[in-house]
């Protein structure tokens, strides 16, 4: 019999839906799969249960004639988002213990799917982070080796990097992820599989721990584009709970694949040739754009003259959002409380966030409210806004004369762990090629492309106009097809 | 502009977070790492730019003035409120004396 946890979303669901299997021995492979790899630390809480339940009555509903989109399929689920009556901590001490009382309305989406849970999986704390190694329940470990021999523990990519572990480790066929500025794209680099971040809106904020809300954007993860496009329509949707939420229709992104490009441009951005980076990143991009030359697109070098302003705004914006949005933890109403000896109300505040928040969420609130405090509001948060809107307005005039933009997901390969942790710097860096899109809120997706010199993936990138989901997806289907990409990690754990 | 200890311990105090001498002696060379950097900013001409405020055009919308009208997020769910907190006593979160 095969191996039911080498089976993609659609195969799962097709083969459920025909028969093949039931989805009880599905949960049970992917259950198992999950207890065998603690060695890679990708879930916080593992919920077996949630899954058996889900596939039993994924099989009653066979046998009623009455099944959902994602009947039959496990996945894993962010600790981001809140799941009534199982621990959401976003990888952070403050909320260790917390356990929801309602269900964030992506997840609550994807059980109304048929979906069910293996597990919430690990991430950056507060998903602030690279590399996933803010976590307060220990970082996540690539599956990935260097083929050097070495045995050097990899990092998967963050924040999303309990998901791009799992999914590449076989753990789940796909999962959840949030990005705010590439924490889908680039931990899907870092590890050989495809995550899209749909335009900013579709997915519903409602629900999900905030880190910073006008960029925060859930999306799913998986091991290739069909998959992404099934996950994403049971993921998307208006929702009036969220005051950004798009009131729109979702599409029938799968139904629509197509990885024909003929009467398509692709944009290729002249600024994201930077200097000294890794040959095989450039040699993957060019492989890319021929790939696209042979699936019908025409190929056009683009300008978009702020990027090298993006990372800086981003890292002004993102920290001001998020001192703001992480001012609710206060040990009063849920999460932790430290509460010093005859401590006031003021001390209990700042013992709580002393002990709660990890050394680089506490940066980033500094952050936050050093650029939001008075006297310097305008030379930093309004400046850095200014530049976004002329970061939103680059890509505006670069879709004037393409129909989608190719680019690298990240400027290196997977590097190793404790590799960038020194120089805060230096980790955000590695986001340079991802934020521009986040912050102009456009669909944008990884796709691996390649193995690099040794042995680890890399993905390219595809940028959208704002609500061509689609656009995105079919190019990447037609990386997908011409990459042939089909390395896995050998199992070690 | 370069911050020093004092407006890093300034800092701590408005964001509500205890911090030692240690931590803000470690504090005052990160943050000014990355505000140094930030500052390239600067240099942008942003000569009538508006500032962003939505990414993606949207109206904000007007809920129904309807009692309840969602369930999740209407009346009535006091101990789902407090099922979480950490001193909750007689339907009301606890604090430490606030008033001598």
């Amino acid at each position: 019999m095969t191996d039911l946890t080498n089976l993609t979303v659609a195969q799962i669901r097709d083969g459920h839906r025909a028969g093949d299997f039931s989805a009880v021995e599905v949960a049970e492979a992917f259950n198992a799969n999950v207890a065998g790899a603690k060695a890679l630390n990708a879930f916080i809480v593992e919920t077996p249960e949630h899954a058996l339940a889900a596939a039993k009555q994924a099989d009653a509903d066979r046998s009623a004639g009455t099944l959902k989109p994602l009947s039959g399929v496990p996945i894993g689920m962010k600790d981001l988002f809140c799941t009534y009556g199982v621990q959401t901590t976003a990888a952070s001490h403050m909320l260790e213990g917390f356990v929801p009382r309602y269900e964030s309305t992506v997840s609550a989406k994807l059980w109304d799917a048929g979906a069910g849970m293996l597990g919430k999986l690990n991430l950056d704390q507060f998903a602030m982070g690279s590399s996933n190694e803010t976590s307060y329940f220990g970082n996540v470990i690539s599956p990935w080796k260097r083929n050097d021999g070495g045995n050097a523990a990899l990092a998967p990519g963050g924040s999303s990097g309990g998901s791009s572990s799992a999914i590449a480790a076989r753990l789940c066929p796909a999962a959840t992820g949030t990005d705010t500025g590439g924490s889908i794209r680039q931990p899907a680099a870092f590890t050989g599989i495809s995550g899209i971040k749909p335009t900013y809106g579709r997915c519903s904020r409602w629900g999900i721990v905030a880190f910073a809300s006008s960029l925060d954007q859930a999306g799913p993860m998986a091991r290739d584009v069909k998959d992404c496009a099934i996950m994403l329509e049971n993921m998307a949707g208006f929702d009036p709970k969220d005051a950004t939420s798009l009131d729109m229709a979702v599409p029938n992104w799968e139904a629509a694949l197509s990885s024909n490009l003929k009467g398509k441009t692709v944009g290729i951005p002249r600024e994201y040739r930077l200097e000294g980076i890794d040959p095989d990143i450039d040699a993957m991009w060019d492989a890319g754009i021929a790939m696209l030359k042979d699936a019908g697109a025409e190929v056009v070098e683009i300008s978009l003259p702020h990027t090298k302003y993006a990372l800086p705004a981003y890292y002004i914006i993102a920290p001001a959002e998020a001192s703001s949005n992480l001012a609710r933890y206060d040990g009063v109403r849920y999460g932790l409380r430290d509460l010093p000896e005859g401590a006031g109300l003021q001390d209990m505040y700042a013992a709580t966030r002393a002990d709660g928040f990890g050394p680089e969420v506490k940066r980033r609130i500094m952050i936050g409210t050093y650029v939001l405090s008075a006297g310097f509001y305008d030379a930093y948060y309004t400046q850095a806004q200014k530049v976004r809107t002329l970061i939103a307005r680059d890509f505006e005039q670069a879709f004037a004369s393409c129909d989608v933009i190719l680019a690298p997901t990240a400027p290196s390969a997977a590097f190793g762990l404790g590799e960038k942790m020194a120089d805060p710097l230096a980790m955000y860096l590695n986001d340079v090629f991802a934020v521009p899109a986040s912050l102009a809120g456009l669909p944008a997706m990884s796709v691996p492309a390649a193995l690099n010199r040794e042995g680890l993936p890399l993905g390219l990138q595809i940028i959208g106009k704002a609500f061509d989901e689609q656009g995105v997806l079919n190019a990447g289907l037609a990386i997908e097809e011409r990459a042939g990409f089909n390395a896995r990690a050998e199992k070690w754990w | 502009m370069a911050i020093d200890q004092a407006t890093v311990r300034k800092i701590a105090s408005l964001a509500r977070i205890a911090i030692s001498d240690a931590e803000a002696a470690a504090m005052e060379g990160e943050l000014n790492g990355i505000l140094g950097w930030v500052e390239q900013l600067g240099e942008v001409d942003v000569t009538g730019v508006e500032p962003m405020t939505a990414v993606i055009p949207n109206t904000l919308r007007l809920r129904d003035d309807v009692i309840d009208a969602d369930p999740l997020t209407g009346g009535n769910r006091r101990d789902d409120v407090l099922a979480n907190a950490p001193a909750a006593q007689h339907g009301f979160f606890g604090v430490p004396k606030v008033i001598e």
